[in-house]
This record gives C-alpha cells, structure tokens and sequence, in this order.
C-alpha cells in the first residue's frame, strides 16, 4: 500500500532552537497514525509542516505525489483542498454560527444549490452529534462542542488527509470516548488517511493502526500500539506508563534546588 | 570608551534601520499580494458591502457628531477673525474651504484611525491569535482576498463618505453659530461659500486625499493587525501602533499633498 504522506530528511528550527531533526515518516493511505510525545517535543511542528503553514529548512514533505511547497501559493492551495485539520482550540470562527462554520469551506469550494449544503451540513453535524445546536454561536458552546463542530468542518469536504492537533485535550471521558470513535468512524467511512497528534495513550492506542513516539526532535520508537505497550524502549515505557523517571527528565534542565537555595547536601 | 559608544549607537541605529526596512519591505510585499488577490472580489461583492458597513455605519455617529462641534469652533474663531477686518460676510467660504480642503479629510482620518483602525487591527489580531486565519488557509481559502481585502476596499470606499459627512455636517455647524447665533447674513454666508468654492481645487482635491488616507489608514490597521503577536499583549501592540502610525502618516501624507495640490 503506499504512502499518502512522506516526511524526508526534514530539519526544522524557529530561529537557532532546532525542533525536528533528520526526521523520516511515512503515512500509509487508509490508516489512523498517531504521533506522540511529550510536550514541545515538535508533534504540532509536524503538522504545520504536513499543511504548509510553516516551510522546512530542509528536507521534504510529500503528501499525494505532491511536494509541498511553501512558495508556490496556488499550488499549496489546492493540494490543502485534500486535507483537513482540527485545530488544538478549534479556531471556529467567532462571527459565524455553528452552521455557517461547517457550510464555510462548502459556499468557498463548491458552486452547490444552499438546499444541498443545507443537507450536507446537517449531515456532517449530525455525524458529530451537534445538528441541534445548529443556530449556535461559538461564545455558546463548551470546548468540548467547538472542537466537535471544527471536526464537522474539517471534514466538510471529504479530504484524503486529516490532521488532528490533540483532538482529546481538556475532554471529559465520555466525550473522549465518542471522538476517538468518532475519528476512527471517519476514517473509514471516507476512506481518509488520519493523523493524530495526541498525548492521550490509551484513546490514541484504541484507535490508530501505527504509532510514531517522538522525542526532542526525532522519532526514537515506532511500530503498532501492541509493539508499544510492549517496548522495553525506556522513553517509550516511560511515555506509556506515566513514569515520573526515565530518560524525558521531569524537572527542566538547569541548576539544581539546593544550590538554588544555597544550602550544601550531605553526601 | 567614546569609541565604543559610537559603536553601540551605530550598531543601534543599523539594527533600527534593518528592521524597518524588513518591515517596510514585508508590509510592500503584502500590499500587492492584497491586490492581486482582490482581483476575485469583485465577483462578491457582498462581502465588500458588508465591511462597508461594518466600519462605515459604525463611524457615522462620530464622524457627524465631530463634525459638528468642529464647524461649531469654526464658525466662532472664524467670525472673531474676520470680523476684525470687517469680513465676517465671508464666514461661509472660510468654513467651507477650511472643512473640504483640509479639516474634513485630516480629522476624518484621524477618528477613522481611532475607531474603525483599532478596532480592524483588534479583529485581525485576535483571529490570528485564535488560530481563525491559519484554519483559512487550511482550508484552501486565502486570508488575504477573504478577511483583508474586503476590509481594505471598504476602508478606502467609507473614508471619502465620511469626509464629505464630515465636511457637510461641519458647514452645517458653521451657518448654526455663525448666521442663527451670531447674526451673518444668510444670503452673504451661502453666496460668498457658492461662489469661492471651486469644484475641482478644492472639493476634488479634498476626496482625492481622503481616498489617499482610506488606503493608508485602512492597510496600516490591517498590517498591524496580520502581523500581530498572537497573544493579549501582542494585540494591546498593535492597536496602539495603528493609531501612533496611522495618525503620523495622515499628517505626514497631508502635508505632502497639499504641497502638490495647491503647490
């Protein structure tokens, strides 16, 4: 099966800070990828990358065939009309009610009759369970709801790839559970190739056929959710059991308290 | 010691200067990828109506109001300093010529500045900050053709409205204080304003500058907002560097015309 997405060689940095390093990834068509790790470790980074919204220093991300390049606008743009993205926070659009939200990428794309778009964003509300609250502002909805209605509009126009940033992020179990359905359900019901980016183990393993751990820049452990639960990889057991020791230090790196506050440790 | 000073200032002054070059050009490189994408906008032009009245409606009551109380000032200085040379008949000319050629587009800009500026920077920054115009572009949809560009249109579209709201209301102002309070003649007030006003130098000249001043305080807002830090702090910025620029560069750019214009 091949690669909808291919990350090659890819650097990048903001200013002198690197944050991806020589990275490769590959993202099979028809699967759920989760991308894990702590936090800053460059998870979002990637996707940013994947969507064009920032350009590598070096390397190359290939999604379709298709190089994407940050300098040629038109390009980028239609190759972004096959993917869509859930943003972190949702990033709906405060003006707009719940439904314009979803039918703003359908009246921007599409030349469809408002009857059909009607239809199909009752449909794609109905898929996320918030056809009822249709009439919505943003300001009127919880966190939870926003990122749900986002995930209609995400999907609004049925794309190849879609980015998830932390889709479970400040969710309550239940609602948990039902997105991390949700964005399996999808994925196959569209045929979509999905990327999820989550700190979230246990969702991220219940629905993803591939794992990428992701550490200070690099990938240092990748295989399926069974072959991670199983890793005797000390960052990746550290990661998946919530371990406060290990190889991703708890405390960031620097003096230590004592001689913060000048007193002297016995040996 | 002296030495190293010259250094540190030069080194300061070098630093400045590359940064508002870099500003200057990013801001340049903006400005055309605004227009070429504007190109599709005229196919909806809903979404330029709209804006329209969004920053222009909103303006209207500051702008009429200001104007006013600014024909009201005219209207007393101008009667106190004709009248020492016995013209006071001129009155309407002084604050008809004084409102369309300079106080109706300069004042007009600067409240335009103050209210519809901030207030685009605000909306821009803070769309920005919540992720808005970067979800845009993942959606295929260009931030530039559907938030600025129609903001841009509308700011240059309102501004000449505006001023020559301003400019009417103002004369208005004028004729109260000047012909019902203090006692012109009404004939004199209008004839002398019919006859020296000329269509072309001075009420022309007077939209071709608020056009100029839409544009200019209209893009500086937008600029400052697009190219916000996207935090609270960020937008607090932005907002006070659109009225300190905008303000500077009305003034700036009024003078430059007028030298032109009425050489």
């Amino acid at each position: 099966m091949s690669n909808l997405v291919e990350i090659r060689n890819l650097k990048f940095s903001y200013g002198d800070r690197p944050i991806l390093t020589d990275l490769q990834m590959e993202f099979p068509r028809g699967k759920v990828i989760a991308v894990m790790g702590g936090s800053g470790s460059g998870k979002t980074t990637i996707l940013r990358l994947i969507g064009g919204l920032l350009a590598a220093k070096s390397g190359q991300v290939v999604v379709d065939g298709e190089v994407v390049n940050t300098d040629d606008i038109p390009a980028l743009y239609r190759l972004r009309r096959r993917m869509g993205m859930l943003f972190q926070l949702g990033a709906l659009f405060t003006d707009l009610s719940v439904y314009d939200n979803v039918a703003f990428p359908l009246r921007e794309h599409t030349d469809l009759p408002e009857s059909l778009i009607r239809d199909l964003v009752l449909m794609k509300l109905q898929a996320v369970g918030l056809r009822n609250a249709a009439q919505l502002k943003p300001a009127e909805v919880s966190g939870g709801m926003a990122r749900r209605v986002a995930l209609a509009r995400a999907i609004a126009l049925d794309p190849q790839l879609i980015m998830y940033d932390e889709p479970f992020a400040g969710l309550d179990p239940i609602s948990m559970g039902v997105t991390a359905n949700l964005i399996r359900n999808l994925n196959d019901a569209l045929g979509s190739t999905s990327i999820l980016v989550s700190h979230d183990v246990d969702e991220s393993f219940l629905i993803a056929d591939y794992v990428y751990f992701l550490s200070q820049g690099k990938i240092v452990a990748h295989g399926t959710p069974q072959d991670m639960r199983a890793s005797t990889d000390p960052y990746v057991k550290q990661f998946v059991n919530a371990e406060m020791d290990g190889p991703v230090p708890f405390h960031y790196p620097g003096k230590s308290l004592a001689d913060d506050l000048g007193v002297r440790v016995a040996n | 010691m002296i030495g190293r000073l010259l250094g540190g200032l030069l080194g300061a002054i070098g630093g400045g200067l590359r940064v508002w070059l870099y500003n200057v050009g990013y801001a340049t490189r903006m400005f055309f990828s605004m227009l070429r994408a504007s190109f599709g906008l005229w196919r909806r032009p809903r979404l330029i109506t709209d804006q329209i009245h969004f920053i222009g409606n909103y303006s209207l009551v500051i702008i009429a109001v200001s104007g006013l109380f600014v024909g009201f000032v005219l209207g007393l200085q101008g009667y106190y300093t004709l009248n020492k040379y016995g013209s006071e008949q001129a009155l309407g000319l002084l604050v008809a010529l004084s409102l369309s050629r300079e106080l109706g587009p300069v004042v007009t800009a600067l409240l335009f500045a103050g209210r519809a500026g901030t207030s685009l920077t605000a909306e821009i920054g803070l769309m920005k900050a919540g992720e808005q115009l970067a979800a845009m572009e993942m959606m295929a949809v260009n931030p530039l053709q559907r938030v600025i560009g129609p903001r841009f249109w509308a700011g240059v579209i309102s501004m000449p409205i505006l001023a020559a709201i301003f400019s009417a209301v103002g004369i208005m102002g004028g004729y109260v204080v000047g012909v019902k309070m203090i006692g012109v003649d009404e004939g004199a007030f209008w004839s002398q304003m019919q006859g020296g006003v000329d269509v072309f130098q001075d009420v022309l000249n007077g939209v071709l500058k608020s056009v100029v001043f839409g544009l200019a305080v209209t893009f500086i807002a937008l600029y400052q907002g697009y190219e916000t830090d996207p935090t609270p702090e960020g937008v607090a910025r932005a907002t006070t560097r659109t009225v300190v620029i905008s303000s500077l560069t009305v003034l700036w750019l009024d003078f430059l015309l007028t030298a032109l214009m009425f050489n």
